[in-house]
């Protein structure tokens, strides 16, 4: 029952992850940049939520929708401001302004909420779930964390697939040129893509307090990095490639807390990824791009 | 051979067809040109193209011809003159909105969406006619699910002037290359357009398959009623179906006409052969 529990919390740590690597995932298929401040809009939608339901006792519903709203707003601020003027220029001073804008964001936090933690309280209660005849326990978080990341996976899959929003953003990953040509608005849709993803990065967020309880300015930097890695694990531009990548990430994190130790965890899921990566270079689910010569 | 159209002569020293002279032109450039840095690429490029005229723009390799597809649509901005679409000045239109005015053009080297299907090609084309917003599209309104399906059945009549209808689920890439050629004229058209750029549309194609293209750009031409500009070195095709051919070389034009009189024109001759091939 315990290996089932590790495989449970692993699958919810990794639910988190994979709704952060969509983001990340996203925003490179669409602009091909990577969004290093991605990690800190987490956090921003973390403290919003806190901030909504502690101070003005709005319903965790509220704070949630609140959180996503600002986090919206705040993405396509960063892309408006920080990457659109850099559209044109080298991938590497566009990598550097996204690392700029996530230190930006992070003092911004300490200036306005200071740097002591905040304790959240967790936005669907503490209770769990007894199953087995209370041999295996599973927190409401867990559940919620799970479930919300099959939705988001469910809807994100159908609006990329269906939508006219979506076929357009697709058209612009594989070729922005001919996208516009076609009469779609290039940067309209990278603004939408941002939304998108800082609207999950907030949902993230409140998941992510809701289970590990301390809110500190550089809360969102870890998991930013390790979504990130996930994202590249599973395929970074692939949808179901961030899905899978985050899920797994998630797992061998906590099987690797719970059997080998608690401080390497972390060391030994970079290691499993660069084994990932020397094997297949593209990630698990990536497309392998030919170099035409 | 082409049925022979006479052509008139219009203000900025083109020539249309006769039967447009009475509608007022889909596209006129006047003294259009553009430096890159200190090379000047194109210089007074002046044009005019009727309604319903299939107009050739040739030239040597790296006259510019490309570069004036580029600034009509806007993916490059002159650095002087003005166009004209339908009598609007486009100066300053971003690309999308150029598109939405009704230029449409495809790409020398075939530039679809190789990773979605035939029909999703086709549908990205149609973007500015599906009329619902994000939103309802999040909520699948029922305007989401009837413009969805208004948008296949037209994605579906566009691909049957190809009889390309059995393609319909195919992955763009997977497709043959003349399939894909063909696609990305259809592509082209989605976006409902009064004047369509075909760049280079017979590369790659042998005799038959050209043949074909003929047809059916004449064909589009009579269905649509819609004005054609394509650059093309097959001179086959060039001098069996434009109407009003314009030469390029070194950015500027060295002849206007029609099929006959380029052909026999001098400076066009020398243009491509030298000075040894106009004696």
């Amino acid at each position: 029952m315990t290996f089932l529990n590790y495989v449970l919390s692993g699958i919810s740590l990794g639910s988190i992850y994979a709704i952060i690597a969509l983001g990340y995932t996203m925003v490179y298929g669409i602009a091909k940049m990577l969004n290093f401040a991605h990690g800190d809009v987490i956090m921003v939608g973390a403290y919003i939520c806190f901030f909504a339901v502690t101070r003005y006792s709005l319903p965790p519903l509220v704070g949630v929708l609140a959180a996503m709203a600002v986090c919206t707003v705040l993405g396509i601020l960063v892309e408006r401001f920080a990457y659109k003027p850099l559209r044109t220029a080298p991938s590497l001073a566009v990598l550097i302004t996204a690392i700029g804008v996530s230190y930006f964001l992070q003092n911004g936090a300490q200036l306005l909420w200071t740097p002591n933690p905040k304790v959240f309280s967790s936005v669907v209660g503490t209770g769990r779930l007894a199953l087995f005849g209370g041999q295996l326990t599973v927190s409401y978080v867990t559940i919620t964390t799970i479930v919300s990341c099959i939705v988001i996976m469910i809807a994100l899959t159908w609006f990329t697939g269906n939508t006219k929003m979506g076929k357009a953003m697709r058209a612009c990953s594989e070729d922005k040129g001919a996208a516009q040509l076609m009469g779609i608005n290039v940067n309209s849709t990278i603004s939408v893509t941002f939304a998108i993803g800082s609207a999950l990065a907030a949902i993230a967020g409140v998941l992510l307090c809701s289970a590990y309880p301390t809110l500190v300015p550089t809360t969102g930097s870890m998991p930013g990095i390790k979504a990130f890695t996930a994202a590249v694990f599973g395929g970074i531009g692939s949808i179901p490639g961030a899905f899978l990548g985050g899920l797994l990430l998630g797992v061998i994190e906590i099987f690797a807390k719970a059997y080998i130790s608690t401080q390497l965890s972390d060391a030994v899921v970079f290691a499993v990824l660069i084994v990932v990566l020397l094997v297949k270079p593209a990630g698990l689910l990536g497309k392998q791009v030919s170099e035409k010569v | 051979m082409a049925n022979k159209v006479k052509l008139v002569p219009v203000p900025s020293r083109s020539v249309i067809p006769e039967r447009d002279i009475d509608k007022s032109p889909i596209l006129e450039t006047h003294h259009l040109g553009i430096d890159f840095g200190g090379l000047v690429a194109v210089d007074d490029f002046n044009l005019t193209i009727g309604r319903t005229e299939i107009a050739g723009l040739i030239g040597p390799n790296g006259a510019g011809k490309t570069t004036v597809f580029n600034m009509l649509t806007n993916v490059y901005q002159p650095t002087r003159g003005s166009i004209l679409l339908d009598g609007r000045e486009t100066k300053g239109m971003k690309t999308s909105q150029v598109c939405k005015l009704g230029i449409a053009r495809t790409f020398q080297n075939i530039r679809l969406f190789s990773n979605m299907t035939v029909t999703e090609n086709i549908l990205v084309g149609l973007h500015d006619e599906m009329s619902y917003n994000a939103l309802s599209g999040i909520l699948r309104l029922p305007s989401f699910y009837r413009s969805e399906r208004i948008a296949r059945q037209r994605a579906m009549e566009l691909l049957s002037i190809f009889n390309m209808e059995d393609m319909a689920d195919d992955e763009a890439g997977s497709l043959p290359y003349g399939a894909q050629r063909r696609l990305e004229i259809l592509r082209a058209l989605a976006t409902n357009p009064s004047l369509l750029l075909l760049d280079e549309p017979a590369a790659g194609m042998n005799p038959s398959e050209t043949e074909e293209l003929m047809e059916n750009i004449r064909r589009i031409r009579d269905m649509f009623q819609i004005a054609v500009l394509l650059i093309e070195h097959d001179m086959n095709l060039v001098m069996g179906i434009c109407e009003g051919i314009c030469v390029l070389n070194y950015g500027k034009v060295i002849a206007k006409g029609d099929p006959d009189q380029i052909k026999n024109d001098p400076v066009v001759i020398e243009a491509y052969l030298g000075k040894k091939g106009a004696k």
